[in-house]
């Protein structure tokens, strides 16, 4: 082919122009919203200026979708609101309408299709996850799996408002939490518990030592001649099962069926309204991978859920009735055993001890 | 047509209220063989409560070092779909914006070139379309290029900035965090394709302290909303939420700072005292509106936990004047961000997060590497320790 005939490779042109997807009402209104209504946990109504109203309808997703569900949603687009749609930060499509005679039909096809409507107000939201078993070689258990298993046993809670306040669940299949786990109200995190097996055969090939050693968070991998082959040496006595040896090392592999599974943290909070944000605090240490429907850790989210329902007032978020009443108290009320492995003793360790005479009886 | 693979464990996965992400792996593999033997090798995984995929593997677009991600099955011969499933990143639009039209195309390209599997959207923010091979990766990426969509970022490179619908659709937006997130992409695409960082850097933005992108504990750089002068009240308002709710108790009494009260029937706002954390606008919003000089906070170092540990953003510039630079095209931000990667390249070593970084050399060393002046809103408190290391001329001064 000709030079000048062959198309030029495109390259680095970035993001495509969100201008070109803004309805006419939010581009007229952009920047002059006045406030907003929820009408139900699937619907709110935002108010501009100018008295403009623009509805708009949630609907929950697995996230991991097929090209069908794309095209679901998008002749639900094209039937209601002129083909404008936006996803949510967790994972929710949203369907942005600008007639009020829309929302209720919208709403009934979605229902007709299998798909949820719900997460707006004082809900169970959509769980941030990750890969799992889907798409990950690191992952300890499978992302979706659970996050399915716990949704169905917590889907009054996204599509009625029952709680005290919004309640965001993570998830992620390994401690490199490519979910928003470490600040989330309930968190599960997939948890290793063996130090990676080391081939030596193909460590040589595969790994840089120097690198390999420096990913470990507890000094515990050292160079090692195995014959005479440049290797490393786990030290089991101090290696906390992180896998951050295997990011960097393929010859490291951690995952290990018989000993992987789930731990349960509380208390993380991400917004600045009220209390700083904090991180999630460790519930239950370990709970084995029980696929296809992990059974016990649904039972465990649901069992703080219920508990906070109960004990909290009014707009507390988790970790805000947690503190009014104690962690020995949330502990006594849920009926989580608290052990060795719930002191922490990595770097910050120091500022979590009890420096006073508080106890609660 | 029958299935290729029995998935007796998977199927327990339809059942239940919740839309079944294992049906729709289905839905996608009635088009595609790549995800039948993807079904295939997830219920194996599910047998053997292991994972099935190889370490990694090279898989990328030529000229970029990011956006693509090699996935290789450990049994090719079994599930000769999945030998290769690699995943691609497209960069998303601010906001998550889309139209029928465009989505629609990019459902024909993930049918055509991958697996007919999406996440809408990754963690960080990207599109991601799987099970492609590497063959596959030029044409889907010329294809989702074609429309104004290139790849976002993977690896030791600047991620995918990303922000939170702000002024399209939220009334409490301080900024237009949709604008300098498509802004700041764009002014560094070279930093998010060809990865030359320690490791990586992510940017979020958010337009208040509700903070929806979770910008604070998952962004090296997080930018949040704030205003500098005094909350707006509209007290026939705020008298109609008194007739609705107990306002003192649930509003008043819960605003950390205790900096508000009623006089009569007015409520009253001491706002030296307002730490913008938007409580009472979030009860009130119909009375309560933020100041007229905004902008916005920047707080940086947040990270998950490895290598160091998990990370929250600290405050690092309590309050950017970001409607003032935006006018010459963020010139000042975009210089302090490479003065930071400077430093950061300078000192930092492999694998290590700027907020690391900072922790390992100190907040002040690294201010002074960027050139800021330590203010008192970068701490909790002053120092309680004495260990106090005097500098040589000051001490000479005496
Ligand atoms: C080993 C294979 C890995 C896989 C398959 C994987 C997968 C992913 C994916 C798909 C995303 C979303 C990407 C996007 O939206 O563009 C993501 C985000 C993320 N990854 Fe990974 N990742 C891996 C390794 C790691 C490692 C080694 C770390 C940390 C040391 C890590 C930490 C994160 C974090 C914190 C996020 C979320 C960031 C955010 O919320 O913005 N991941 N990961
Ligand atoms: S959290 Fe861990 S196992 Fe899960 S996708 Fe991320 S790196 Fe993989
Ligand atoms: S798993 Fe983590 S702690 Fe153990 S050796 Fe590897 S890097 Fe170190
Ligand atoms: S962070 Fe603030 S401005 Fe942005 S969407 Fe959330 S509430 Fe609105
Ligand atoms: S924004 Fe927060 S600190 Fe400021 S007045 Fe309202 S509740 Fe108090």
């Amino acid at each position: 082919m000709p030079e000048e005939v062959k198309k030029k490779r495109i390259t680095d042109v970035g993001p495509h122009d969100y201008h070109d997807y803004l309805s006419p009402m939010i581009k007229k209104n952009y920047g002059k919203w006045a406030y907003h209504e929820i009408l139900d946990p699937g619907t709110m109504v935002h108010i501009a200026e100018n008295g403009d109203k623009l509805y708009t309808v949630r609907m929950g997703s697995p996230r991991l979708v097929s090209s069908s569900f794309v095209r679901d949603i998008c002749d639900m687009a094209d039937k209601y609101c002129g083909g404008y749609l936006r996803f949510t930060t967790r994972n929710n499509v949203e369907f942005l309408l600008e007639d009020e005679k829309n929302v209720e039909p919208l709403k009934k096809d979605l229902d007709k299709l299998g798909y949820n409507v719900g997460g707006i107000g004082n809900i169970v939201a959509n769980i941030v996850h990750t890969q799992g078993w889907v798409h990950c070689h690191t992952s300890a258990s499978d992302a979706s799996g659970v996050v399915k298993s716990v949704m169905d046993e917590l889907y009054e809670y996204f599509v009625e408002e029952k709680l005290p306040s919004k309640v965001r669940i993570a998830f992620a299949c390994c401690l490199n939490m490519c979910g928003s786990v470490a600040s989330s109200d309930i968190a599960i995190l997939g948890t290793h518990r063996k130090p990676p097996k080391i081939n030596h055969e193909r460590l040589v090939n595969l790994c840089e030592v120097p690198s390999t050693i420096a990913a470990c968070p507890t000094n515990s991998i050292r160079p090692e001649m195995v014959g005479d082959k440049k290797s490393v040496r786990v030290n089991e006595e101090t290696c906390v099962f992180c896998g951050s040896c295997y990011t960097v090392c393929p010859a490291m592999p951690i995952a290990d069926a018989e000993n992987d599974g789930l731990s349960i943290w509380v208390g993380g909070k991400v917004s600045n309204a009220r209390t700083k944000p904090t991180f999630s605090k460790l519930v239950v240490p370990f709970i084995p991978n029980e696929p296809p429907r992990w059974g016990k850790a649904v039972q465990a989210v649901k069992t703080i859920l219920e508990a906070y329902k109960k004990g909290a007032e009014p707009g507390e978020r988790v970790i805000e009735w947690i503190e009014r009443i104690g962690w020995s108290r949330f502990f006594k009320i849920t009926g989580f055993e608290f052990t060795k492995y719930h002191v922490d003793d990595f770097r910050l360790a120091e500022a979590t001890m009890n420096y006073s005479s508080h106890a609660r009886f | 047509m029958g299935k290729k693979h029995e998935t007796p464990l998977l199927d327990e996965l339809k059942k239940g209220k919740w839309i079944s992400f294992v049906k729709e792996m289905e839905r996608a593999a009635e088009k595609s063989e790549r995800t039948e033997d993807l079904l295939g090798q997830v219920e194996e995984s599910y047998r053997d409560k292991i994972t099935h995929w190889k370490h990694g593997g090279m898989a990328g677009v030529k000229g970029y070092g990011a956006g693509m991600v090699g996935r290789f099955s450990e049994f090719p011969e079994k599930y000769p779909g999945v030998k290769e499933c690699h995943s691609i990143r497209l960069n998303q639009t601010s906001g998550f914006f889309y139209n029928s039209d465009v989505l629609r195309k990019l459902a024909d390209i993930a049918d055509q070139h991958a697996g007919g599997l999406f996440n809408f959207h990754g963690s960080t923010g990207d599109i991601q379309i799987l099970g492609l091979t590497q063959a596959d990766a030029e044409d889907l990426f010329q294809k989702s290029a074609e429309l104004g969509f290139d790849l976002g970022g993977s690896g030791s490179d600047l991620r995918t900035p990303s922000c939170c619908v702000g002024p399209a659709r939220c009334e409490f937006a301080n900024y237009d965090t949709l604008q300098i997130c498509y802004d700041l992409t764009h002014a560094f695409q070279d930093e998010l394709h060809r990865p030359s960082f320690n490791y990586k850097f992510k940017m979020k933005f958010s337009g208040c302290a509700n903070d929806c992108v979770a910008a604070a504990s998952r962004s090296d750089l997080a930018f949040i909303g704030t205003w500098q002068d005094n909350i707006k009240i509209n007290q026939n308002e705020v008298k109609n939420y008194v007739k609705k709710f107990n306002v003192q108790k649930y509003v008043l009494d819960k605003c950390p700072t205790k900096c508000m009260w009623f006089e009569g029937e007015n409520l009253v706002i001491d706002d030296s005292n307002c730490v913008k954390c938007m409580h009472c606008i979030n009860e009130m919003p119909r009375a309560l509106k933020s100041g007229d000089q905004k902008g916005l906070s920047i707080l940086i170092g947040a990270k998950a936990p490895l290598v160091t540990g998990p990370r929250m953003g600290m405050m690092l510039i309590p309050f950017y004047d970001v409607h003032e630079d935006s006018k010459n095209d963020y010139e000042w931000l975009k210089g302090l961000i490479s003065n930071m990667w400077e430093f950061w390249d300078e000192y930092g070593v492999s694998r290590e997060r700027i907020g690391e970084l900072i922790a390992r050399v100190g907040l002040v060393t690294f201010l002074e590497g960027i050139g800021l002046e330590p203010t008192i809103d970068m701490v909790k408190e002053p120092r309680s320790n004495p260990f106090i290391k005097f500098e040589d001329e000051e001490a000479g001064a005496e």
